[in-house]
């Protein structure tokens, strides 16, 4: 029998909510704010939405909030003293709900905040974060995790994925440690999983690209100025799309206090946004939106799987839906693959 | 729709404009703004109700601006922007040529700003009974409830400043939220950085919002911020009569002074 598989039953999924809820830790979740879902952190099992594609936001800010106290400063008589965060206190979190993308999208998060420098911050949180991920059943037309190299029931960067079984059951599949520890502590929760369990089918997410080739061809493309503006002359230049995304990681630091005494804190921030770059002498090395837009798919596709390893994207589609102006990530990326060199 | 195409076409082919911006296809039912540059591609353009962003939020953008000379396609708020832009010295009246679509869909002549003041003047710019419905919602609420309000949706706040940037009066090379010499505004999204720049935005559009709603439809978090916007535009009809939007050479009711002003406090 496979150990790494469990059986939780339909009407356990509200017992297994509510001890995590109980059990001291913080559970984000998807849940309903006005006409949307978004994810909140949750105290009964009541809460969890139903019937929803994709939550606005994207779950990093469990990891990478979007305002985050770095340190303290005083300027005193004897110096400056800084006292740094204590890392006990950052809270225990269970993400529930997630889908397999948003799993899959912290590691893009974890390959730049431990790319050189190592941020004590990020994988202290990302120590304390378990994911129990969702396998999708549906998806709409911004979706386009497989041509990103995944899929909808991928377990990439989950702790446990949850897939539905025919019968309304879900077949836990354990796979991290932090994962086992926590199945192991409800046991009367996590069943073992008949043999012959089969999953209902996933959502049909059709491959647009192939993202290796992806990589490749725009490696020739930087200095095609006409495909770049003419994708981006409608982008308004937001950071609607870098703000819900789960794999952006740019940020900005601003110290808040007085000069004697105060605190620093890393804020989110965008390349599409046009102060990004601006430099103090007043140079601006992407003084327009097209080079902004580049940057954006450039580093998402390019830049990233060339130094990190690891892709800048996982296709859940939230930049398109969030879009206020319609710039469809996917549609641009396949275009990008029909431009002739 | 056929007359849009024909004119955009006309504008095009006799070189009077470089570029129409106006409205096509976007991804599955929705539509987007589109940059016709050539005759052939005037076939792309639409219209129909979907048809709502405030294109003539693009006549500021630099790559669009060097294209050449715009036609845009408008409705009621776009031309109310228009006159405001006008007002405000951003536009001038050989700048962009107008393409003004009636409640109806019908295209209209609108050749000149006197075209487009009378006909605004001659439309229906009180709000929507959907409209007063929202807003008779907030201001029927005590001070604190009003407070708490606008406190529990503007923490869904993100900063990512959709609403600015969506915006066609929102021009500033340099908004002064991103002035940080003095810092006027808390960068960061937290509680206090939202609530200032909300209100800072509601007092810069004060008296200046053409009400398109643009800033709204923007916010990925549907934020309802413009009802801000709307509410302020109310006040300042009632203590000042003027509205935006609906005179290319009007006074701006917040930075004029009159020595004849009914307050005592100013003179």
């Amino acid at each position: 029998m496979d150990t790494n598989k469990k059986l939780l039953k339909s009407q356990s999924l509200k017992d297994l909510l509510g001890k995590l809820t109980q059990s001291g830790k913080t559970v984000y979740a998807p849940k309903k704010v006005r006409e949307q879902v978004d994810f909140q952190s949750i105290t009964s099992p009541e809460e969890l939405a139903q019937d929803y594609v994709q939550t606005v936001q994207s779950p990093k800010s469990a990891v990478f909030p979007r305002v985050e106290e770095l340190f303290r400063f005083r300027n005193g008589p004897e110096g400056v003293k800084l006292s740094e965060r204590d890392m006990s206190a950052l809270p225990e979190i269970v993400l529930f709900g997630a889908r397999p993308c948003d799993a899959a999208g912290l590691q893009p998060l974890r390959a730049i905040f431990t790319w050189d420098y190592q941020d004590a911050l990020f994988k202290s949180r990302m120590e304390k974060v378990t994911i129990i991920s969702l396998a999708c059943q549906t998806s709409d037309e911004y979706c386009f995790c497989t041509s990103v190299g995944l899929g909808p029931g991928d377990p990439t960067g989950s702790d446990i994925l949850l897939t539905k079984l025919p019968n309304g059951d879900y077949l836990a599949e354990i796979i991290t440690d932090k994962g086992k520890s926590l199945t192991d502590s409800m046991p009367e929760l996590f069943l073992p999983a008949p043999a012959d369990a089969k999953p209902a089918a996933l959502a049909d997410v059709q491959v647009k690209f192939n993202h290796e080739e992806l990589s490749k061809k725009l490696a020739s493309l930087f200095d095609r100025t006409d495909l770049w503006v003419g994708q981006s002359l409608r982008c308004l230049g937001c950071g609607a799309c870098a703000f819900v995304c789960p794999a952006c990681a740019c940020f900005d630091v601003q110290d808040e206090g007085t000069t004697h005494d105060g605190v620093r804190l890393r804020c989110w921030d965008s390349c599409g946004c046009s102060l990004f770059t601006l430099h103090t002498s007043g140079h601006n090395p992407r003084e327009v939106q097209s080079q902004r837009w580049r940057q954006r798919v450039m580093h998402k596709f390019s830049y990233m799987p060339e130094r990190l390893n690891v892709f800048g994207c996982v296709g859940c589609g939230r930049c398109s839906r969030a879009c206020p102006v319609d710039m469809d990530i996917k549609e641009h990326l396949t275009a990008v693959m029909e431009v002739k060199a | 729709m056929d007359d849009l195409r024909k004119k955009a076409k006309e504008l095009l082919e006799t070189k009077q404009v470089s570029v129409v911006i106006g409205y096509g296809n976007g991804t599955g039912d929705r539509v987007r703004a589109i940059f016709v540059q050539t005759p052939a591609d005037t076939d792309k353009l639409l219209f129909d109700d979907r048809c709502l962003q405030n294109l003539t939020v693009y006549l500021s953008k630099s790559e669009v601006r060097k294209i050449g000379k715009p036609a845009v396609v408008v409705t009621l708020p776009g031309m109310r922007t228009i006159l405001q832009l006008a007002s405000e010295k951003q536009v001038m009246e050989n700048d962009v040529v107008v393409l003004g679509i009636s409640p109806t869909g019908t295209l209209l002549d609108l050749p000149n700003f006197k075209a487009i003041s009378d006909y605004v003047a001659s439309s229906n710019l009180d709000y929507t009974d959907a409209e007063m419905q929202k807003l008779d919602e907030i201001l029927k609420l005590s001070l604190d409830e009003r407070f708490q309000f606008w406190n529990e949706e503007l923490s869904r706040c993100i900063k990512c400043y959709a609403c600015r940037q969506a915006c066609s009066l929102c021009y500033c090379s340099r908004c002064t939220v991103e002035c940080n010499q003095p810092q006027w505004i808390a960068v960061p999204s937290h509680d206090l950085g939202d609530f200032e720049w909300h209100v800072m935005r509601a007092m810069h559009l004060a008296g200046r919002c053409i009400n398109c709603g643009d800033c709204a439809r923007a916010c990925p978090l549907d934020i309802p911020i413009n009802l801000i916007n709307q509410l302020l535009a109310q006040e300042i009809f009632q203590d000042f009569g003027l509205r935006s939007g609906t005179s290319p050479e009007a006074d701006y009711a917040l930075s004029t002074f009159r020595p004849d002003d009914k307050e005592d406090f100013i003179r």
